[in-house]
């Protein structure tokens, strides 16, 4: 039996629900990603908001991007970001200060940037339709391997280079140079 | 609710917003490209999201999106190697130890 467009009885689509739903998530995880102390639980936080990022974008109807997030940012970008934690973390780190002391003006200051973004999104006409458009893969795969062919190829020798130097800034010194470790 | 550009907007503003503070705010190296990583998602939710409403913007948006993922790791992957770096000379990750060039 299908499911309806809206609850039963109360006439809130469920769309409306899953929206709140993914939106406190992924709001609440990236202040647990700013706020908590234990650096290792930020990082497992910041997985959770990727998770909720990637179920917003399956929302606006775009299953290739919801893909690609869970793929590069849960599959890589997590872990890569845990590794570096667990490289350079130390055992009494959480106990120590994790705020600057400029915490309280950086708070102002992002909640100036808050309500303004805010206020300019409610005072524009954004020329926006009234429902969601379905982006279609196929679509973006003929555009993306004609019309978008040079970046495309440009961002594949970005990733290359930047590989290529990760590995460069990120190796151990030849031995002989380095006898503290 | 879903079905209005102006909400996704506000969300991506208020992630936006909680990014800068963290970036501004915390003293260690990797919180600072987590909240530069909420940043860049914030940005993306915002292109994919006129994408979902703006007819002509459809397509497009989506390969933008694609392309500011790809950079995004590029950039996560040459920001880590560099704290690391940094790490092993100075032993620790946070950023106001970094004070080498203050004298």
């Amino acid at each position: 039996m299908p499911i309806g467009e809206t609850i039963p009885f109360s006439g809130i689509p469920w769309d409306d629900i899953l929206f709140i739903t993914l939106a406190a998530t992924l709001l609440g995880s990236a202040l647990l990603v700013v706020t908590m102390r234990d650096i290792i639980r930020c990082g497992l936080a910041l997985t959770v908001s990727f998770a909720s990022l990637a179920g917003i974008y399956a929302l606006l109807s775009n299953p290739l991007i919801a893909a690609t997030q869970v793929l590069v940012y849960i599959g890589a970008i997590s872990v890569l970001i845990l590794f570096a934690i667990m490289l350079t973390e130390k055992k009494n780190a959480p106990t120590r200060l994790v705020f600057q002391t400029q915490a309280a003006v950086a708070a102002v200051a992002a909640g100036f940037i808050a309500v303004g973004i805010t206020v300019v999104v409610l005072a524009t006409s954004w020329g926006a339709t009234a429902g969601r458009i379905a982006t279609h893969t196929a679509d973006v795969a003929r555009l993306l391997f004609q019309s978008y062919v040079l970046p495309f190829e440009v961002v594949s020798v970005l990733l290359t280079a930047a590989v290529i130097g990760a590995i460069y800034l990120a190796r151990r010194e030849p031995a002989g140079e380095e006898e503290d470790r | 609710m879903s079905n209005s550009l102006d909400s996704y907007l506000i969300l991506s503003g208020l992630l936006f917003a909680i990014g800068t503070f963290g970036f501004l705010a915390r003293r260690n190296a990797i919180s600072m490209l987590m909240s530069i990583e909420l940043m860049i998602n914030a940005v993306n939710l915002t292109i994919v999201a006129f994408g979902a409403f703006i007819p002509p913007l459809n397509k497009h948006a989506a390969i933008i999106a694609l392309i500011v993922i790809a950079v995004a790791a590029a950039e996560a992957t040459v920001g880590l190697a560099i704290v690391i770096a940094i790490f092993r000379n100075k032993k620790t990750p946070l950023v106001d130890e970094y004070d080498a060039m203050r004298d």
